[in-house]
């Protein structure tokens, strides 16, 4: 017996030290093959005598299966050992960067146009368009500012024949949608809009968005402001934004406002950008004047509406930090990539 | 609107200062656009007389001065000033004065000789930009006094950014009344003291032929004794302030009393006129120099004053160089007149004259001023030079002027507009305040507009008075309320975003380009060049409408092109402008999405060999975008590459196309290598694949490939089309994953490789199937485009 365990003790650690599965199958065959230790012992057996030949074999067996085991195991390590190191060699450098379609961007004014109308849309006003070129009678008669009205003075028009504009706002959509949709209303109007005026604040081309709600109950100038500042203070993410409105003139809206939030880039304590007022004019707005109303045939006792027009371009130059209006239409890949 | 402060608190003044005063009328509607003052700070500068003049012994053009400055002695001050002589008196800087710029007076010795201060040019002051020698004080400065009191340069000029309906502040009078109101501090009005006429001045004869034009004139002759009298200091100073440059004594006192009342006044030169005036409708034919020096032709829609030989004046515009006033007139006749809104809206503006009458008439002149300002005019004349004036003439149409209606005023109406609670006590006494006249008591009145405030029309323009009196800061906000309502959201409708989100995945970045573009770019890359024009475009790079997107998207590659970009994918989603004339007769809109790909197909990177995108890498992207059911055919689109553009077409019609830009335009744009582009009409794009459910098969597809050698210039899609419309229902998918040219393969052919899948989704399909389905496939195909089993 002590024979038999101390031949398996110099086995096992034979099988552990060989790492080339050629020399395992080598060592199995000394002990276990045709003529292996244990086989001749096995054959030995029968010189036993016959009491102690069962004892014997089983002993021999236990053995035997001992060294199995432990040879499986050995092939399956040195098997995975082999594989590990082929890994190894195939090795690849995963600080290199992946395959890269590259990505593009929405434009800032777009996005800016689609952050104004999901907040609009969260309070329930539908998005309406309208024609870019538009008749004399949308864009100015119907919205209370009749031929020669000096208001349209302060339109720097542009003319594609007589009678036919650019819009020079989004306002007309108000008209067209009031024409076609039964009450109460709810919409704002985003868009291009256009002027014959180009400088340094001044892009003849920018985008506005219009809002419009007409319904019995509910608009008032104090909705208005109400609607107005929750608008800003969610589109600038700022709950204590500072609101202002200011008595002004538009001809179809009456009482007529323009809306000022407190800067947020000097929180009010007056920089370039507010030329030192604290203040920033973001938009206009009004209870929509009956003389809109009336010819479209709804009565302005029973129905009242509240409009508004805001410049998106600046919205998203205050909201971004964008100092140069005209940044926006050079298109340079260099600037839009800053807003993926 | 600029006025001086100073002369705004002789009517109304408030307790309180400057930015106080700003922010009261910015905020009851009168934006405040700018607040400067008359002058830099500086101080210890006082009047100065000078008393000797002496050369100075070592320097030729320094003079040596002996200057009273109000003290005991005289101060010794060397000077530089060309213009310095004796008696003359001018700012004097005294010791220890600091001047704008920081210049700091000490006694010194200049030359030699000793020096206690300094005499000051206007431009030393920080009061103009340039200047000849010394400011020049009017005799009757004090000797003395300080210089910023005595020119008032402790004043602040106000700028107001007035809405057009406020025609009643462009005057003092009608600011100071604003500011009355809106301060409740009383208004004290000027002495205006008529002066007697002289009835034996013959009185012109004025006819008013075109009373809707000029419902109400008034005029007077008056005699001057000494015309070329100087303007006094403190009306040049007020008019300089106003923003008005003086000139002479009449032309200074018309602009004077305009800015004081609003009053827009015309001096004739008597002398130049002949016979009896008319105020009429210029004739065909008719001209006129005007003051700008201008020669005008007249048209129908020019009201004029004429006399018996042709118009003198453009009516309330601008006076014509015939009967101009000079310091020599003597004799002048003033006008003052009610001419319509109407008759000159637009005039100015298109005869490209600056008039500041036009503006006023343009925007609504109170039609009860005329006789009120034809008085003032005379009384500052008379004061200033002497002299006479005749009777006044008063020609009025009332049937024209301005009807002041009443209106209904609801308290109630007020408040369910303004959404708060006002006292009707509250209210009335705004509107009262305002010069309205209310009658009825209560809740409800009748209320009457004053004569200034020709924009009173309707019963909400009371409603925005009272909201501005009570303040627009004091209205609260108002959580508003709404019934909820489901906002509409049709599931088949594919919004921008979602299809922008597609592009950018492919790495297009979205660009927003003008509406107009040059009338060049169009004739380049437009179907059919005939854009529509601008009638007054900015310039020639913005004169048409787009009709396609690709002329602002070629502009943005040449941009970043230029900036050295390497690749460029961008894409606009937008309107293009069609000569066509839709439902509104104005001209065909459509929406659009377009692209442009240039340079390479992925960014350069290591990993991948860097290869130009082609037609196939943008077509790829555009089969994304599109609905079901669009293919592709070839197309000729004189702005495409012949071989390498297709039109994209839907449901029997086109909605776009993709291509390589043709090589001819290549130089025109500096480009070597064509960029790609595509552009797709929006409609089609928005519309979004409705799921059509079909049991999901339990059992495997059986494929079988097919390779089939038909002619070149057979297009592979009309092979694939014939094999799927061909195939029975149960085959599965039909689908061409090779076409091949080349070694084992006839010159002049090709080779498509097709996957055919059957797929029976209630039993298992068997090879035998497939085999017979591929037999008549193969049949169809050699039918129908000759080709060969290969």
């Amino acid at each position: 017996m002590q024979v038999l365990m101390s031949l398996q003790e110099e086995a096992l650690a034979l099988f552990a030290r060989l790492d080339s599965p050629h020399a395992l199958e080598e060592a199995k065959a000394r002990y276990l093959g045709k003529t292996g230790v244990l086989t001749e012992r096995l054959k030995g057996l029968g010189a036993l005598p016959h009491e102690e030949r069962k004892s014997a074999g089983a002993a021999i067996n236990q053995v035997k299966g001992v060294l199995e085991k432990a040879l499986q195991q050995r092939r399956e390590a040195l098997v995975l050992a082999q594989q590990e190191r082929e890994l190894r060699a195939s090795a690849l450098d995963v600080t290199l960067p992946g395959r890269l379609h590259g990505r593009g961007a929405t434009h800032p004014v777009t996005r800016t146009l689609e952050r104004i109308e999901t907040l609009f849309r969260s309070l329930g006003f539908e998005v309406a368009e309208g024609p870019e070129v538009e008749s004399d009678d949308y864009n100015f008669t119907a919205l209370n500012i009749p031929a020669d009205h000096p208001a349209r003075a302060m339109h720097d028009t542009f003319y594609l024949a007589p009678g036919v504009v650019l819009r020079t706002h989004t306002s007309p959509v108000q008209v067209r949608y009031l024409e076609s949709h039964a009450l109460p209303v709810r919409i704002i109007a985003p868009g291009r809009v256009f002027r014959c005026d180009s400088d340094v604040t001044h892009t003849p081309m920018f985008h506005q968005v219009e809002g419009l709600w007409v319904a019995e109950e509910g608009v008032s100038l104090a909705a208005l402001k109400g609607l107005l500042s929750e608008f800003m203070r969610h589109f600038f993410e700022q709950e204590e934004l500072p609101t202002r409105f200011r008595p002004s003139f538009f001809p179809f809206t009456e009482p007529s406002a323009e809306m000022d939030i407190g800067c947020v880039i000097c929180q009010g304590n007056g920089c370039r950008v507010c030329s030192h007022t604290g203040w920033l004019e973001v938009l206009g707005c009004g209870l929509v004047h009956p003389n809109v109303l009336e010819p479209l045939g709804i009565d302005s006792e029973r129905y009242v509406g509240l409009a508004f027009g805001l410049g998106v371009e600046r919205l998203a130059m205050i909201r971004y930090g964008v100092d140069d209006l005209r940044t926006f239409y050079e298109n340079d890949l260099r600037f839009l990539k800053h807003f993926q | 609107m600029k006025f001086s402060e100073a002369w705004l608190r002789t009517w109304v003044d408030p307790e309180l200062d400057a930015a106080g005063l700003a922010h009261v009328l910015t905020m009851g509607g009168l934006e405040v656009e700018a607040l400067s003052p008359s002058a830099p700070p500086f101080d210890q500068v006082v009047v100065g007389q000078v008393l000797s003049v002496e050369k100075h012994p070592q320097a030729d053009r320094l003079n040596c001065l002996m200057v009273d400055v109000g003290t005991a002695e005289p101060l010794p001050i060397v000077c530089g000033a060309p213009n310095v002589a004796v008696g003359m008196k001018a700012p004097c800087a005294l010791v220890g004065a600091v001047l704008p710029g920081g210049l700091a007076i000490r006694a010194a010795r200049v030359r030699g000789i000793e020096s206690q201060g300094m005499m000051c040019s206007a431009r030393e002051l920080g009061l103009s930009e340039e200047s000849e020698g010394l400011l020049v004080l009017g005799a009757q400065a004090p000797v003395g006094q300080s210089v910023r009191a005595w020119l008032d340069l402790d004043d602040q000029q106000f700028t107001l950014k007035l809405t057009p309906n406020r025609a009643d502040c462009l005057s003092l009078r009608g600011v100071a009344r604003e500011v009355a109101a809106l301060t409740r501090c009383p208004l004290q009005l000027p002495d205006f003291a008529s002066k007697a006429s002289n009835p034996e001045f013959g009185a012109r004869v004025v006819r008013i032929e075109a009373s809707d034009g000029c419902a109400r004139y008034g005029g007077r002759r008056i005699r001057l004794e000494r015309p070329d009298q100087p303007t006094p200091d403190w009306m040049v100073r007020r008019l300089e302030r106003a923003g008005l440059r003086a000139k002479a004594l009449v032309v200074d006192v018309t602009n004077y009393v305009m800015l004081e009342l609003g009053q827009p006044l015309h001096a004739f030169a008597d002398a130049a006129l002949t016979g009896n005036l008319s105020v009429r409708w210029a004739r065909e034919g008719e001209s006129l120099t005007v003051l700008s020096g201008q020669t005008l032709a007249l048209t129908g829609d020019l009201l004029v004053v004429a006399d018996e030989t042709g118009p003198q004046a453009l009516a309330g515009l601008m006076g014509g160089q015939h009967s101009a006033v000079s310091a020599q007139t003597r004799d002048i006749f003033l006008e003052a007149a009610w001419f319509s809104p109407v008759a000159l809206a637009g005039r100015a503006r298109r005869l490209g004259l600056a008039s500041e009458a036009a503006f006023r008439f343009e925007r609504g002149v109170d039609a009860s001023l005329t006789l009120e300002a034809l008085e003032r005019a005379t009384q500052l004349l008379l004061d200033c030079a002497g002299g006479e004036a005749g009777p006044v003439l008063d020609l009025v149409h009332p049937e024209k002027l301005p009807q002041r209606l009443p209106v209904r005023v609801r308290s109630n109406r007020v408040r369910r507009l303004l959404g708060f609670e006002v006292a009707a006590d509250t209210m009335r006494q705004i509107l009262t305040r305002l010069g309205v006249c209310l009658e009825g008591d209560g809740e409800d009145w009748t209320a009457t507009a004053p004569t200034w405030r020709v924009d009173l029309e309707r019963e909400v323009d009371y409603v925005e008075e009272i909201a501005r009196c009570v303040g627009y800061d004091q209205i609260p906000m108002q959580v508003p309320k709404a019934p909820l309502r489901a906002l509409h959201l049709p599931e088949r409708q594919r919004s921008r975003q979602a299809v922008a989100q597609r592009l950018q995945a492919r790495g297009f970045q979205e660009v927003i380009t003008y509406s107009f573009v040059s009338a060049e770019g169009e004739r380049h890359l437009a179907m059919q060049p005939s854009p529509l024009e601008l009638i007054n475009p900015l310039s020639q790079d913005l004169a048409v409408l787009r009709s396609t997107l690709s002329v602002g998207l070629m502009e943005t590659l040449g941009f970043n092109l230029k900036r050295k970009q390497e690749q460029v994918r961008i894409f606009e989603w937008g309107r293009c402008f069609l000569p066509a004339p839709d439902a509104d007769g104005l001209c065909a809109q459509p929406l659009r999405l377009g692209g442009l790909w240039y340079g390479t197909r992925f960014p350069e990177q290591w990993g991948i060999k860097s290869e130009p995108a082609d037609f196939f890498d943008l077509k790829g992207v555009v089969e994304e975008l599109l609905p079901p059911g669009a293919s592709f055919v070839s197309i000729q689109h004189p702005a495409l590459h012949p071989g390498r553009s297709a039109e994209v077409r839907w449901n029997g019609q086109s909605i776009g196309w993709v291509g390589e830009l043709h090589p001819r335009l290549g130089p025109a744009y500096d480009l070597s290598r064509m960029p790609l582009l595509f552009e797709l009409e929006w409609a089609p794009l928005a519309l979004e694949a409705w799921p059509e459910y079909r049991p999901t098969p339990r059992f495997q597809p059986v494929r079988r490939d097919l390779a089939l050698v038909v002619e070149k210039d057979v297009p592979a899609t009309a092979v694939l089309d014939a094999l799927r419309s061909a195939a029975p229902e149960n085959v599965d998918s039909v689908l061409l994953f090779d076409v091949y040219q080349g070694a084992g393969v006839e010159e002049g052919k090709k080779s498509l490789a097709f996957c055919v899948k059957i797929q029976d989704t209630e039993r298992s399909s068997t090879e035998g199937e497939l085999e017979q389905i591929c037999q008549e496939l193969i049949r169809i195909a050699e039918h129908r485009f000759g080709a060969v089993l290969r």
